[in-house]
């Protein structure tokens, strides 16, 4: 590998990958040729950084390659030479959109390394968070698909009920966007009271929001017309790529991790996973609204059941005490010391959780040599793993549905990238 | 579960081919290089297994003299909502592994991640390119060897 391609230039080889794909270019007659468009990565259509190369007969699609590292930070790396507590609030910056459901993911493996398990007041706050974070993930995608196909007004619509829900996350972790809430065996703070009517107060109002948008877009004749039968994958292709999240459930795949390899306390609440069939953006945006109605089911649920009682597990040599215990007593001063300087200290082993986070099935895996810093991170971000069914979606389809297409699979490239 | 499909790989590929471990209710075996392929589309295409879902393909830098670089395959099945793990390991020296896009569409971009960031070379790829550096980068970032603050100067800046 490296010595055929040393000498040549990063463009070149793109350009090389497209040609691949497919037959050569013609020159010979000016209408029979072939177009490169270059589309991103500054594009505001492409949810981020994301490039594609599309090669265009007319306006027919029939080769892209996608070229994402354009957000790449080096998480992995960076993983390795933290201690399990530090990076959390790394977690915040992979999906942008959802926060609140990579820090669980994330503490979640932890404590799967660690064998232990938060109190069950933190696991049912820990569903919750999830289940609003998946609301705001999928009400982002709801609002670009829209605004990508032109209709700009549901867009207004659902980012008035993001910021409802942000207003939550303010009370609940303290920040708005990087909410960094879990803990390793627990959670950062408590929930209150205030936020529990909050919370309770949104879901009541919610699904008459959510039918206003619905009303806009399911009747309207264009954005039907821009996503009924555009963009569809076949139900082995995605299999096959292994596609998750909302995108495999549109195949008329009934794969949903909350119920497949239930965690939290999944196993105790009722809700349905939503299929559909036809594996086109049409079906992709049916399965996230119809998520977002059993959201709101998982939520109520949950605030009528959650019970009472400690957020922390009790496993000093492990879980970050209180900061105002720190200061009071001397047991919690030399805990939170060994803690923070010389790490949690899983034995030695590896493992691998994975969660349904909003756009799919996002997992950690971690080798541990027995330190405070994991020997390897590895972060399986379902963008990445998406992006590469965005492929057989697009060919054969128009240069203008590309954009649609993009926002119906509804990629975060800073999860994409890591 | 487990003991199934134990016991399926050891009739087919003979005794001693495999070490497994278990940690965490997780199954790990770990395969001979050269035979990833076929244990792959074994695990795949058996009615009882059926691992059709590729969850994850990553690499592992030891930093051992021996065996230094890894690739690590995670495993889940639709069918038996099971999941294993496989694990080559490969020298330092020409690390060269085979690849498995040919039994999962899904190992593409994650083989050419592994490659990118531990150089790990995998045999019959379609399209081997670095996914996230550029692509006339010299160094593999995830290696041991390579330092928390990037290598000065290894990326060039654009001319002014």
């Amino acid at each position: 590998m490296a010595t055929r391609t040393d000498d040549i230039s990063r463009k070149s080889r793109i350009l090389q990958a497209l040609e691949d794909q497919h037959t050569s270019i013609a020159f010979d007659d000016p209408l029979e040729n072939d177009l490169v468009l270059n589309m991103g990565p500054q594009h505001p259509a492409t949810h981020g950084v994301l490039r594609l190369l599309i090669r265009l007969d007319g306006e027919t699609v029939i080769g892209c390659v996608p070229e994402i590292g354009y957000l790449h930070r080096g998480y992995e790396k960076l993983a390795e030479n933290c201690s399990y507590h530090e990076f959390i609030p790394h977690t915040d910056r992979l999906d942008y959109i959802s926060p609140l459901s990579n820090n669980t993911a994330y503490v979640l493996a932890v404590e799967k390394l660690l064998g232990i398990d938060a109190p069950e007041r933190a696991q049912y706050i820990r569903v919750l968070i999830s289940e609003l974070a998946r609301i705001s993930s999928h009400l982002m995608f709801l609002g670009s698909l829209a605004m990508d196909v032109g209709a700009l007004t549901v867009w207004m619509y659902a980012f008035r009920e993001r910021e409802k829900l942000y207003d939550i996350f303010e009370r609940l972790a303290g920040a708005r966007f990087t909410t960094s809430y879990t803990r390793i065996g627990g959670l950062a703070q408590d929930m209150t009271p205030e936020v529990d009517a909050m919370v309770r107060k949104f879901i009541e109002e919610f699904p008459s929001k959510l039918r206003e948008c619905e009303k806009l877009l399911q009747t309207n004749r264009i954005f039907l017309g821009r996503t009924d039968g555009i963009g569809a994958i076949t139900k082995e292709q995605a299999i096959d790529l292994a596609l998750t999240g909302p995108g495999l459930r549109a195949c008329n795949v009934d794969f949903d991790l909350r119920k497949a390899v239930p965690y939290l306390v999944y196993d105790r609440l009722d809700f349905e996973v939503p299929v559909f069939e036809g594996g086109d953006s049409l079906a992709r945006y049916y399965v996230r609204m119809e998520e977002m109605r059993q959201s709101t089911k998982i939520v109520r649920q949950v605030l009528d059941t959650m019970p009472s009682g400690d957020i922390h597990a009790f496993k000093p040599k492990k879980v970050l005490p209180r900061k105002e215990r720190i200061y009071t007593k001397m047991e919690e001063l030399i805990h939170d010391f060994m803690l923070i300087n010389s790490g949690i200290n899983p034995p030695v082993g590896e493992v691998y959780f994975s969660v349904e986070a909003p756009k799919g099935e996002l997992g950690f895996y971690f080798y541990s040599d027995g330190t405070g810093q994991p020997w390897r991170m590895k972060i399986r971000s379902p963008s990445f793993v998406n992006l590469q069914s965005l492929t057989p979606m697009v060919v054969g389809s128009m240069v203008s549905d590309v954009v649609a297409i993009i926002g119906s699979l509804d990629p975060v490239m800073g999860e994409a990238d890591k | 579960m487990k003991d199934t499909i134990l016991t399926k790989l050891t009739s087919k590929f003979g005794e001693g081919s495999f070490v497994s471990s278990e940690f965490r209710n997780e199954l790990t075996i770990v395969v001979p290089p050269d035979r990833i392929n076929d244990v792959c589309r074994f695990l795949k295409e058996e009615p009882d297994l059926s691992f059709d879902f590729l969850a994850d393909l990553c690499g592992i830098d030891m930093n051992t003299p021996e065996k230094r670089f890894g690739v690590i395959y995670n495993l889940f099945s639709l069918k038996n909502k099971y999941r294993i793990r496989l694990k080559v390991f490969v020298e330092e020296e020409n690390p060269v592994v085979p690849t498995v896009t040919t039994v999962w569409g899904t190992a593409n971009w994650h083989e050419r991640e592994t490659y990118d960031m531990f150089g790990i070379v995998f045999d019959g790829h379609p399209d081997l390119r670095r996914v996230y550096m550029p692509d006339n980068y010299e160094h593999h970032p995830l290696r041991k060897d390579f330092p928390l603050m990037g290598i000065p100067g290894s990326i060039p800046l654009p001319k002014k």
